[in-house]
């Protein structure tokens, strides 16, 4: 029985991303460990773990942004392999926030924005520069289009890069501890964004340590250690009631911190 | 929110108990574990273009390296005074080097009297290893050096305690060089905080003057300014006064290097945040105390590699000399060549020199990444 | 700072009001500057009267009377200083010019190679790059030159890779094609080529803007900048008379030739700033963080416009600042030419002095040209830095 079975069965709703068996290895070194997950449409999954556990190693093999070394990783019913073309499609439909924003310097918020319609999806401009207004108001931030990303407060910034994730319409995002690099007082304007996603049905993988948030939102606790998936659980049953020995260490900590 | 038509989340029953998956037993990567062949494989043949470029790079390295072999090291002359036998060999001619190595190194300084510039020498190069270490950057390292100056001075010019007078139009080569790079930065290291000060001064008059000569002097090649002292030198002075053909040059690279430190060091005073000219003034202090109490230690901490780097390449510029008819060590390795009969083992002559230089050069900038490695306490702005 | 409190102010003397110091002590610098100038300026003036030499540019109409090895344009030793001078400026502006287009050639490639997955190739560039840039130039050139005229043979035993070619210790000759209106034409095709690509440019810009639509313009562009050319050379009749150098007593006759002294130049040069341009490309793009590259590529755009919309625009910025400052270094180690007897500015201003004994107008022109250079150069540069500064990076 793998972990990924707990979720299986669900009525009318396809698995949005499998990981089958999947292992890495930095030379000799063991970062993924038979990872076994799957991720349904519309569900929303919140992986936690101490660090060099290897979360944020096993959803960038999601994008493809590492390679896995065995097994299995299917997104969307397309397998992940070398075809460049693929991968590329795939990363249309999964969209990416990253701990350190990553937006880019020299452009300004909308050109961030509309970056990917214009090149990738081939919008015409005013569209993409439409579409781009439409999602920095959702995120809250329509005034500060003209700017430049080093003008903006963190918070701002993490702001942006989740509306240029969504420009892609993606049916799939990934969270790589998006509120990790962010001072206490901006997170919240972040998880809000976050938790609107969710209500909005999105599919996430987040990887984050903000346990209020998973246990708002979150379908599915995933916990890692040393590489592997120590347990996964729905959040009441995790925080209340987790079975093993290492999860309860790590909850104690980061509770109680 | 991005796709309306699609499911809503769904918080998904679930009957199974969640579980503690056991680790799973320790697996191998699956690549080969030798890694010496993973090694091969991953730096040398990742793709197709890797792989030819890398048997382009083994051809080149067929090509050159056995030949090269054979030329410096197998049909090599190493020693004997007679030319005739290099021209008769296949490969280098070494025996060059042991032939001239003395002029190359000392010029034309009194054959018998070259201990002396290699005394020198010796200490010079000893003092300037020990003042590399940072922690030895103490009130003596100041008198050591002032006493190494002097002897030095004493052992090359001489006339005092029995020794022989050398005037420096005899001076040469190696000892030459590092005079001309070291008595240039010394000189002009003061000369350059007064020009850095000066482009920094809230008085116009003193920051025109500065930033004037500064992007004059840099805007201009050395050459220029060393035509400029040998020829134009003599002519500000007085008549009946003059100057000899070394202390022009010296007093060209002093200018010239000067206007190039003041840029390093001006570098260091614009890291120092505003909040310590402020606090300092605060402290009611004037401004030179404040300046050289506060202000310039942290700033010449900041500059101290790009000084370094400086150095590196006022030593190397100290060759042009070679245009105004000084002996460094480019002039010699050129002037031995003139000897007809080894006039064709100029490689040799060039590498001898070039090796020198690059040796001191290289030494140096490695030097320079340590004390920037080193010298990082949190000055950097971001 | 004085005042005891309580009571009024105390006037305190004039000479320690700040503004009245900062007066002072400007009216001591200039002074002292001016005194020296004066001082300097007299001597000289005496100097120049004791040896019969006669002050100001009047030298520039007289004959020169000396050759020079080559010239770009028309010169005989009866022409005047005035024109030798411009020779040897437009000497200095072709070998830095070329020699700037080569070193950005080389020294990129080499940047990139040091970053190279290729062991063997990061390798290669490194040896290069740490070898070359440790040993003064002067010596390189003094190598280089010797290497062409020493180890090269004869013109009698040139060379002759490819037909037409001849390399000896006289230089590189080679065959020029012989003059025929077709090569006008083909010039007119050129610069149609080109501005028909700039205008394609802007109008595939547009049609994107408005449709979405992209459009290969560098591969039209290109096709029409180098097809529009040859069309016009098959249109014109081909042409194919060639000017082949041919051996004439002990030297070639005919054709172009590349002198010993310009090719030494150029390869010192090149080979000497490519080892500065290959670490600010290595630095410039190391200056890129990895995450930068992976936010492109998980937004889905391919690597080759990653490259372009995201790694180089950033990257550039950070490169052609000290690009610049090495262009103007090698534009200034050009007049090193005089040691190897290339007739560069420096070179004929100096045998101009020697003839003349005009010392200080000589070094005057001297500085004055490199210092325009210079000047405009920095111009250009503090407007450009303006123009792409980073917005609110802190």
């Amino acid at each position: 029985m793998t972990p990924g079975d707990t979720l299986g069965d669900t009525p009318n709703s396809g698995a949005a991303i499998t990981l089958e068996s999947v292992h890495k290895w930095y030379g000799a070194f063991h970062v993924l460990q038979d990872i076994n997950l799957t991720v349904q449409r519309g569900e929303r999954v919140v992986v936690c773990g101490p660090s060099g556990s290897g979360k944020s190693t096993m959803i960038r093999c999601v994008n493809r942004l590492e390679e896995h070394q065995e097994g299995k990783i299917i997104v969307n019913g397309i397998e992940l392999t070398n075809d460049v073309k693929a991968i590329e499609g795939i990363r249309r439909e999964v969209g990416m926030v990253f701990q350190s924003f990553n937006l880019f310097p020299h452009l300004t918020v909308l050109e961030n924005l509309t970056l990917s319609p214009i090149w990738v999806q081939k919008r015409p401009k005013k569209e993409a520069e439409q579409a781009a207004m439409e999602y920095l108001e959702r995120v809250h931030i329509p005034e500060q289009a003209k700017k430049y990303p080093g003008q903006l407060s963190g918070g701002q910034q993490q702001r942006v890069a989740i509306a240029r994730a969504l420009c892609m319409k993606p049916s799939i995002m990934l969270f790589d501890e998006p509120t990790s690099a962010l001072d206490p007082e901006m997170i919240k304007e972040v998880l809000d964004v976050m938790v609107g996603l969710a209500e909005a049905g999105m599919t996430m993988i987040c990887v984050t340590h903000e346990m209020g948030f998973a246990k708002t939102v979150a379908n599915n606790m995933v916990f890692m250690d040393e590489g592997s998936i120590v347990e996964m659980a729905p959040p009441k049953e995790f925080f209340t009631n987790p079975k093993s020995e290492r999860t309860q260490k790590f909850l104690s900590q980061i509770l109680t911190h | 929110m991005a796709r309306s038509g699609e499911t809503p989340g769904q918080i998904i029953a679930r009957e199974e108990e969640p579980k503690d998956v056991s680790l799973p037993p320790p697996k191998a990567p699956p690549t080969s574990p030798v890694l010496a062949v993973d090694w091969v494989r991953q730096h040398l043949f990742s793709s197709v273009p890797n792989t030819l470029l890398t048997l382009l790079c083994f051809w080149l390295l067929w090509e050159t390296v056995p030949p090269l072999i054979d030329w410096a090291l197998i049909g090599a002359v190493w020693s004997g005074g007679d030319p005739q036998l290099c021209r008769d060999a296949d490969g280098a001619c070494w025996a060059f080097i042991t032939e001239k190595h003395r002029f190359i190194l000392f010029g034309l300084y009194p054959f018998d009297e070259q201990w002396r510039p290699r005394l020198a020498m010796a200490l010079f190069v000893g003092t300037l290893l020990v003042s590399s270490y940072p922690p030895f950057w103490r009130p003596w390292l100041g008198l050591l050096w002032v006493a190494v100056f002097t002897s030095c001075g004493i052992l090359m010019w001489g006339g005092v305690f029995g020794l022989t007078p050398v005037d420096n139009t005899r001076w040469g080569g190696v000892p030459l060089t590092l005079i001309l790079a070291v008595v240039g930065l010394v000189c002009a290291f003061p000369l350059s905080i007064l020009l850095a000060l000066g482009r920094r001064s809230d008085l116009p008059a003193i920051r025109m003057v500065c930033v004037g000569f500064i992007e004059l002097i840099r805007g201009v090649p050395l050459i220029s300014v060393l035509f400029m002292a040998s020829v134009m030198f003599p002519l500000f002075l007085p008549e009946g006064v003059t100057i000899d053909k070394l202390l022009r040059a010296q007093v060209g690279i002093i200018l010239f290097t000067a206007a190039y430190l003041a840029e390093a060091v001006r570098g260091g005073l614009q890291s120092i945040p505003r909040g310590q000219f402020e606090a300092a003034d605060a402290m009611g202090l004037s401004y030179w105390k404040k300046t050289l109490l506060i202000i310039l230690p942290q700033a010449l901490k900041v500059a101290i590699p790009p000084i370094v780097n400086q150095f590196i390449s006022m030593f190397k510029d100290t060759s042009l000399v070679i245009i105004i008819g000084l002996f460094d060590l480019l002039t010699t390795a050129k002037t031995a060549l003139a000897d007809p009969p080894w006039r064709a083992f100029y490689i040799e002559s060039y590498l001898f020199a070039a090796m020198i230089y690059w040796a001191f050069c290289f030494f140096m900038s490695r030097y320079s990444q340590y004390l920037e490695r080193r010298l990082e306490t949190g000055h950097k702005r971001s | 700072m004085q005042q005891s409190l309580g009571q009024p102010a105390k006037r305190s003397a004039w000479w320690n009001d700040a503004r009245v110091r900062g007066v002072l002590s400007q009216v001591f610098v200039l002074g002292g500057i001016g005194l020296l100038v004066w001082y300097l300026v007299s001597n000289t003036l005496a100097n120049l009267e004791t040896r019969s030499i006669a002050t100001g540019f009047g030298f520039l109409e007289r004959e020169a009377g000396f050759a020079v090895s080559e010239s770009p344009i028309p010169y005989s030793a009866a022409d005047t200083y005035y024109r030798v001078l411009v020779v040897g400026i437009l000497n200095t502006l072709k070998v830095s010019i070329v020699g700037i287009a080569l070193a950005t050639l080389f020294g990129t490639l080499a940047g990139v190679a040091r970053l190279s997955s290729n062991w063997l190739v990061a390798k290669f560039a490194t040896i290069y790059v740490e070898g070359l840039r440790n040993i003064p130039i002067l010596l390189q050139l003094f190598f280089w030159y010797t290497v062409i005229t020493q180890t090269l043979p004869g013109p009698r035993q040139a060379f002759n890779p490819m037909p037409g070619v001849f390399l000896s210790n006289r230089g590189l000759q080679y065959a020029e094609p012989v003059w025929d209106p077709t090569y006008g034409l083909m010039a007119g095709a050129l610069a149609v080529g080109i501005i028909g690509a700039w205008a394609l440019g802007r109008w595939a810009h547009k049609r994107q803007e408005r449709t979405g639509r992209l459009f290969p313009t560098f591969r039209v562009g290109a096709a029409l900048i180098l097809g529009l050319p040859v069309l016009a050379y098959v249109l014109g009749g081909a042409p194919t008379e060639l000017d082949v150098p041919a051996l004439k007593g002990f030297n070639f006759r005919g054709g172009g030739t590349v002198t010993p002294e310009f090719a030494a130049l150029l390869v010192g040069l090149v080979l000497y700033t490519g080892t500065y341009i290959a670490e600010i490309v290595r630095g410039g793009i190391l200056s890129v963080s990895h995450g930068q590259t992976e936010a492109g590529l998980a937004l889905g755009l391919s690597r080759g416009l990653v490259m372009r919309l995201i790694l180089l625009p950033q990257a550039l910025r950070v490169i052609i600042p000290p690009l610049t400052s090495q262009y103007l270094n090698l534009t200034k180690n050009s007049s090193l030419a005089v040691a190897i007897g290339f007739p560069d500015l420096v070179s004929v201003a100096n045998t101009s002095i020697n003839q003349t004994g005009q010392a200080v107008e000589g070094i005057a022109i001297i500085m004055a040209v490199y210092l325009t250079v210079s000047l405009s150069i920095s111009a250009f540069m503090n407007w450009y830095n303006r123009k792409i500064a980073l917005q609110g990076v802190r």
